[in-house]
């Protein structure tokens, strides 16, 4: 999920890790890295007589269709295109005749760092780099075999190509279809050797994505469109206040609403079941319903900050210390302090929450847009009184995930097993939009205290910096392996393992118990300490009369990567060069996911405080590239979804209640608003690294750095707010 | 009942009139390529053309395209031939994708009336559909190159391969 999670497989080692990742599946045996060659694992890809199906992620037809089947979810990313590419770079059947069908849940499609089926933690290229190679490596082997025994020549005298068998010398061709039969009849090779990186075709070329089609015309799944014969609605009632409870329910007019069949109580709230959605919506706003609100009816986020304040003015739990921070601030030339905050989040997909469920007596199959599979198979065998293989899962394409359709409680899941079990009928759950954001999970609210130590050269000797703000992992079966000593390891990512050389640091860490459900969103912790760590050696440059990007450079002295993407990135953008009048350039880096991400924002503000972002330019260094174009398209989109978290977005909650509706009071980015973005991929050849979210966390604080340097006005709290820039006020760094 | 022609055929619905248009479509007619997402006229995830006019179907009640020309998505074309979805392949713009039927949708419309539009009239067109995986740059780079293919400039301009 993140890339503390990520490190933190790497530190405990495969063994904890796996007993960690079974009991996140809530007692399901999860066999560790089950090989993926083995008899039930070809049952799973093949489909019928004469079909190849080497492994479990391949199915080659008589047809010559060749289907990759992709446990990982498609939710923009493009896992769909990335990882047929990594198969077929062996494989090399007609890249044209591919075709993608999604997993369904089973061991053999585990993640092979987190050992349960997911998507997330921008690690899926990871995951996979080696093991969808290898399987399109096992299926050229096989199909070499069975064209040379035909033959009657060494394998080792025939090569493959666009799907063909060719045995030069006799000029004998045959196609990988006409192969499929007696492929089948052999063993799975013992050893499989993978190309020379040299030899690449595919990897590393920009390569169209085999989705695009689909999503230009409306034939795209998602699951909302999944439709099933028979199929009811639901929309649920949930609880205005967290944990709140139902006391009272009249339903007599919506009862009254033509095609509404019932109201139902769930655990979840109330659902109100109907033919069609229109109905069950209207039908809910006629719901009378008394709740119970519970110990979170006091809640207010206003209280929330100032508390947080208040907490941060004494140091917390240490996540980290080297030398002697304190001591060294005493002796510092000169010191600086400073607070920052960044609010809830709602990860907003575009795509609403959905559930399709049809639950029988024997069985449960749902069709969804998870990120999940494996914990929300178990999470709904729970619900349904079944044992998890009863429990098929679909996955469709998710209209956005950014983290919310990998939900710890599987909450969407739940809800919408609970609604079929008293539907008694198969059943869409939808959400609203309002739903969606007054539904919890947010991102955490956030608060970092900073005290830096200059020495009389303007060079940060010392650094403290307090975090306060909610664990994502606490209540979760991540728990025990991510919170340890009382710091959850996400809560300080990114500000705990910073690059910058410095000699006297201490991070610590406040962790406050709010009633306010959280979780990742895209990026985790790295989505507030990547703006407050880099807005606030921004502070300390400027306290130095140190360039920022200079300072940048001697501090990342001992990190060649980072250091060479933010000298492509100040490259790239001009640094020092003049600018237009009103204009300022502002630069930040940020390590996430093993991915080193530098850029550089222009942007102006204007006389009421609007701010306009000109442009944006990003350097990267994520390892070996697959796709470059989806590199690119990556780097793009987590750009505009930082800048939104920047100038929009927050969610704020008074009386316990989320005050943000609908896309009016929790803006998105929009086209008139979105800069020119300029991506540069730093070329590699160690392997690849996550690419979905490290381009988010460094765009916030290089937009105010950018602003500071256009105005003087220092940017602590986000999102911007336009009366804090605006030129009535007076500047307050 | 109520009547209108769908992508050129004529349908007859029994829905309540006052049904947005976007749940006729989708649930009572099947086309699901009309996306839900705010229920508002806020995020023109449902755009569709009535009489080739761009309008949000969420808050369109049926009664208002009765006797009218609707088209979704997939009636754009049959063969994802229009100008658009061309160059929507060209440059890859889709990422999640969900909002892209709507941003297609809006896009042929402004294409119908600016045949060469500025960056100001995109921002101006295009500004009622968010994309939340952040495409813009790219349906910003289409709509130009989609302008260039209606205008007979067929060949693509763009690099990505295959």
């Amino acid at each position: 999920m993140t890339s503390a999670l990520l490190e933190k497989r790497k530190s405990v080692g495969r063994r904890e890790f796996l007993k960690t990742s079974a009991a996140v599946t809530s007692g399901l045996c999860i066999a560790a890295y089950v090989p993926e060659l083995g008899a039930s694992a070809r049952e799973l890809a093949a489909t019928g007589p004469g079909i190849f199906a080497p492994n479990a992620f391949l199915r080659i037809a008589p047809d010559d269709t060749v289907t990759v089947i992709v446990n990982h979810s498609e939710m923009g990313q493009g896992v769909y295109t990335s990882l047929p590419m990594l198969l077929n770079e062996e494989l090399e059947a007609d890249w044209s005749r591919i075709k993608v069908e999604a997993a369904p849940v089973d061991p053999s499609y585990n993640h092979t760092i987190y050992g349960v089926q997911m998507t997330g933690g921008s690690s899926t290229t990871p995951s996979e780099w080696e093991r969808f190679r290898k399987m399109g490596a096992m299926a050229r082997i096989m199909l070499t075999e069975a064209a040379a025994t035909k033959w009657n020549v060494p394998p080792e005298s025939c090569h493959v190509a666009k799907g063909f068998v060719i045995h030069a010398e006799s000029n004998k061709k045959a196609s990988y279809a006409s192969l499929t039969e007696a492929a089948s009849q052999l063993k799975p090779p013992p050893n499989i050797p993978l190309k020379d990186p040299k030899k690449f075709t595919l990897i590393g070329k920009a390569t169209r994505r085999l989705d695009t089609p689909s999503k230009i015309n409306g034939s795209a799944q998602f699951g909302l469109d999944v439709k099933l014969p028979g199929m009811l609605f639901a929309v649920v009632a949930r609880p205005p206040v967290f944990a709140g409870r139902v006391s009272k329910v009249d339903s007599a007019d919506t009862l009254k609403i033509a095609g509404v069949r019932s109201v139902e109580q769930i655990p979840a709230g109330v659902a109100v079941i109907a033919d069609r959605y229109w109905a069950a919506k209207l039908g809910r706003d006629k719901l009378k319903i008394e709740w119970e609100d519970g110990e979170n009816a006091g809640l207010s986020t206003t209280k929330l900050t100032e508390e947080f304040s208040k907490t941060s003015a004494a140091p917390g739990t240490v996540a980290r210390k080297n030398g002697d921070p304190q001591g060294a601030l005493s002796s510092a030339a000169k010191t600086i302090t400073a607070e920052y905050d960044v609010p809830y989040l709602a990860h907003a997909m575009m795509e609403p929450l959905n559930c399709v469920v049809d639950l029988r007596a024997d069985s449960c199959e749902l069709w969804t847009g998870t990120q999940f599979e494996t914990v929300d198979r178990a999470a709904a065998a729970k619900v349904a009184g079944l044992p998890p293989e009863k429990v098929k899962i679909n996955t469709t394409l998710l209209g956005g995930g950014f983290g919310r359709r990998a939900n710890p409680a599987s909450d969407f899941i739940v809800e919408a097993v609970q609604v079929a079990k008293v539907a008694k009928a198969p059943v869409k759950v939808v959400w609203t939009r309002e739903d969606d954001l007054a539904g919890g999970w947010y991102r955490p609210k956030w608060h970092d205290r900073f005290v830096a130590g200059l020495d009389a050269e303007g060079n940060p000797v010392a650094w403290t910096h307090t975090i306060v703000g909610q664990s994502i992992m606490a209540g979760t079966a991540f728990e025990p392996l991510m919170v340890k000593n009382g710091v959850d390891s996400t809560s300080v990512e990114g500000a705990a393992d910073i690059l910058y050389g410095i000699p006297n640091l201490q991070v610590d860490l406040h962790t406050p118990k709010i009633g306010i459900p959280v979780q990742w969103w895209r990026s985790v912790g790295h989505s507030h300490t990547g703006f407050s760590v880099e807005a606030f050696l921004d502070e300390v440059a400027h306290a130095g009369k140190r360039d920022p990007y200079e300072l940048r450079r001697k501090l990342l002295a001992k990190e060649p990567r980072m250091l060479a993407v933010l000298d492509l990135a100040a490259e790239k953008a001009g640094w020092g060069k003049p600018l237009p009048k009103g204009v300022g350039r502002g630069i930040a880096t940020h390590f996430s996911f093993e991915t080193y991400v530098a850029q550089v924002v222009e942007a102006s503000v204007e006389k009421n405080g609007n701010v306009k972002v000109h442009r944006v330019v990003c350097a990267v260094d994520c390892g070996r590239v697959i796709n470059p174009d989806i590199v690119k398209a990556q780097m793009e989109g987590g750009i505009i979804f930082g800048l939104t978290a920047a100038l929009k977005t927050e969610i704020t909650l008074e009386n316990g209640r989320v005050q943000q509706k609908n896309f009016h009071d929790y803006q998105m980015l929009r086209m008139f608003e979105s800069p020119i973005i300029a991506v540069h991929i730093v070329p590699s050849d160690v392997s690849p690294t996550g690419v979905g979210e490290p381009s988010v966390p460094p765009v916030a604080p290089a937009l105010t750095n950018a602003i500071f340097a256009a105005t003087g006005k220092r940017v602590r709290r986000l999102p911007i707010r336009n009366a804090d820039l605006a030129e009535s006020n007076e500047v307050k760094s | 009942m109520t009547s209108f022609t769908l992508n050129g055929k004529s349908v007859s619905v029994d829905d309540d009139p006052s049904t947005p248009l976007l749940w006729v479509i989708r649930d009572s007619l099947g086309l699901t390529g009309t996306k839900f997402g705010c229920g508002m006229a806020l995020c023109g995830a449902c755009t569709v053309h009535l009489g080739g006019i761009a309008i949000r179907s969420c808050v369109a009640p049926l009664s208002r395209v009765s006797g009218k020309h609707v088209t979704t998505i997939e009636g754009l074309s049959a063969d994802n031939s229009h100008p658009v979805q061309r160059a929507w392949i060209e440059i890859d713009v889709p990422q999640c994708g969900y909002c892209q039927s709507g941003q297609i949708m809006s896009a042929a419309v402004l294409l119908k009336h600016k045949p060469k539009p500025t960056d100001e009239d995109i921002d101006q067109a295009m500004s009622g559909n968010i994309c939340r995986c952040g495409t813009y740059q790219r349906i910003r780079r289409a709509i130009h190159r989609a302008a260039e293919i209606s205008a007979g400039a067929g060949h693509s301009q763009e690099k990505v391969a295959q």
